[in-house]
């Protein structure tokens, strides 16, 4: 295990892999394209929980308990819990470390928190830190909206641009890396980019920029060109902020061509379950990863992947008080272990 | 007669708020309150009245009508009462529709729980 | 300089947005709007023309109209259903009085969680306080003015 900064805020990580991952989603998301890809689909939006904030917790919960099993370890093993969600004060994450009682740093990045999780993690081990790390994000449809928009039953039209904050929790187990485990290669943390969006009902548009300095960074740190990744996975940035990222690329000389894709846009039938935009919140790329992609590259359809889940760091009082929404991307490679030798 | 104006009238003016929506950049909240502001001006000027006597429902079941109904009730508070009636007649009028509203909330909280 | 070039960055983008955005289906939305906000009205008409064969005039029979209008728009909220008819009617399903009714019932049965005096009591009126405080306001600023130019309002 060793690390190497290779750019400003770039690090190239030595044997540090994924011990196993977790995903548990709500009936939606099971509906889904990516249904199949889950550990475990809820069969209701609470799974009897007297409220939609303790539903949130149970998923992150079930989601932890489950990728330790997986990992076949025990929370004994787990010297660190990071993760985050999007309630105030991360309660979530906080509630459920009363449960699991493992050491824990709570991290706030909005939707874009598991690569952050992922990557600060991985470069904990690569420390020779911890020895064992466990990261987890979480989103509840219902929860959210309560927060952030109205109450579930208010009637209101959604616009073409707003997304559907997933009802989904995803987790994994960080080690050192053994055997076939997929390795975390390279890690890039995002700055906080701002160019003036206001609308709370369209952050794939306000995130999409963050994205793209996160990935244009990460390349040139890395040395890596798009035609080395096999998947490039932002977070929520939905139909629409895949549309602008793809245009801001070329603008740039990117080329992403069809190995750009979202996590927001792949995890429902967008027409069908009536979600425009998109999925949204920590919960999707966490979940998305966890389930599908982490499965893809396990079984050698894919090789590499970057994972760049963005966040709009905007809170109801910011957006009550007119302010633009700044925004985060963090950037992580993933890759099993026969592309690392190439 | 009344009954293609109602639905005429109060269509109209569900599509002019649909507008104002769709064109600015407005939250659902702002529009109900141009909308009931709307209508207790047009009703101090008296021409919601003759909107209502047009069209009945079409114009007092839409929200200026509330707007009209709170200022109809101070013209006639202030009648009876003199300029006490500007404090007093507006909610009076309103009264029977803002206490259905409560009771009614508090009960479907009581009984009934969000769906997706 | 940087400032400035950042501005202008910021500005190009913005452009970009707004030329690229998805529309929002206004013909739809309003053809929609017209026919719910009109379908509510017309139900409206037909339960204010109920009381009034029971000997009421149109006057007298127009507030309890509105408190069965309220009661509808409350249970139709309870079920889960009116946020459907607001999802394709739009304003055709805020404007109306059912709407009021909507905005008042969603947050209380949301809210039951926080309990019955924080939460139901507090967040009953998040949507149509705002709407009562200006149309009162409204209301007492057209009286007042009417008082004063006519000498009754």
């Amino acid at each position: 295990m060793s690390v190497a900064k290779i750019g400003a805020a770039s690090y190239r990580l030595k044997n540090v892999g994924i011990k196993g991952t977790a995903a548990v989603v709500g009936p939606k998301e099971g509906q889904g394209p990516l249904g199949a890809y889950f550990d475990k689909v809820w069969v209701s939006e609470t799974n009897h929980e007297t409220s939609f904030e303790r539903a949130e917790r149970a998923l992150l919960e079930e989601a932890l308990n489950l990728a330790v099993k997986k990992a076949n370890c025990s929370w004994d093993d787990v010297d660190l819990v990071l993760g985050g969600d999007l309630l105030d004060q991360i309660v979530s994450t906080n509630f459920v470390a009363r449960q699991h009682e493992r050491p824990l740093l709570g991290l706030f990045a909005a939707c874009a928190v598991f690569t952050e999780a992922l990557g600060l993690g991985a470069l904990l081990i690569a420390g020779q830190g911890p020895k064992r790390v466990a990261v987890g994000a979480v989103s509840h449809h219902m929860a959210a909206e309560r927060q952030f928009r109205f109450p579930i039953e208010l009637g209101y039209q959604r616009t073409p641009t707003a997304a559907w904050t997933a009802t989904a929790a995803g987790a994994a187990i960080l080690g050192v890396a053994q055997h076939e485990d997929l390795l975390v290669d390279t890690v890039t943390f995002g700055r906080v980019i701002d160019y003036g969006s206001k609308d709370p009902n369209d952050m794939g548009s306000a995130m999409a920029p963050a994205a793209l300095d996160s990935i244009e960074r990460h390349l040139a740190a890395t040395g890596d060109r798009i035609e080395d990744y096999d998947g490039i996975f932002t977070g929520d940035l939905g139909v629409f902020g895949i549309d602008l990222l793809q245009e801001l690329g070329s603008a740039a000389g990117l080329r992403f061509g069809d190995r750009l894709n979202d996590c927001g846009k792949s995890l429902y039938y967008l027409k069908e379950q009536d979600v425009h935009n998109g999925a949204s919140g920590p919960g999707c790329s966490a979940g998305v990863f966890s389930g599908y992609l982490y499965q893809r590259l396990k079984k050698g359809d894919w090789q590499r992947l970057l994972l760049v889940a963005t966040g709009a760091l905007f809170s109801p009082t910011t957006y009550q008080q007119g302010e633009t929404i700044p925004c985060i991307a963090h950037a992580v490679t993933v890759s099993s272990p026969g592309a690392h030798a190439r | 007669m009344i009954f293609l104006w109602a639905f005429l009238v109060g269509g109209v003016m569900c599509v002019l708020a649909q507008l104002v929506l769709d064109l600015f950049p407005v939250t659902p909240a702002h529009v109900l309150v141009l909308f009931v502001v709307l209508g207790a001006v047009l009703g101090g000027v008296g021409l919601y009245g003759k909107l209502v006597t047009l069209a009945g429902a079409g114009a007092s079941v839409p929200l200026p009508g509330f707007g009209y109904t709170l200022v109809t009730g101070i013209g006639e508070a202030v009648k009876v009462k003199g300029i006490l009636g500007l404090l007093t007649g507006g909610l009076t009028a309103a009264a029977g529709g803002i206490k259905a509203a409560v009771l009614f909330g508090l009960f479907a909280a009581l009984v009934f729980k969000p769906k997706a | 300089m940087a400032d400035q070039e950042n501005t202008q960055r910021v500005r190009a983008y913005q452009e970009l947005v707004k030329s690229r955005r998805p529309s929002k289906p206004i013909l739809k939305n309003v053809i929609y709007a017209f026919f719910v906000g009109g379908a509510i009205c017309e139900v409206g008409q037909w339960i204010q023309w109920g009381f009034m064969q029971n000997g009421m005039t149109a006057k007298e029979a127009t507030s309890p109209t509105t408190v069965v209008l309220i009661g509808l728009g409350a249970l139709l909220t309870g079920l889960g259903w009116y946020d459907k008819v607001v999802k394709h009617g739009g304003m055709g399903g805020t404007l109306p009085i059912t709407g009021f009714s909507n905005a008042m019932v969603a947050p209380a049965m949301e809210f039951r969680s926080e309990g019955l005096v924080l939460g139901v009591g507090a967040k009953l009126f998040t949507v149509a306080g705002p709407v009562l405080v200006y149309g009162l306001s409204a209301a007492f600023v057209v009286g007042l003015c009417r008082y004063l130019l006519t000498g009754v309002a």
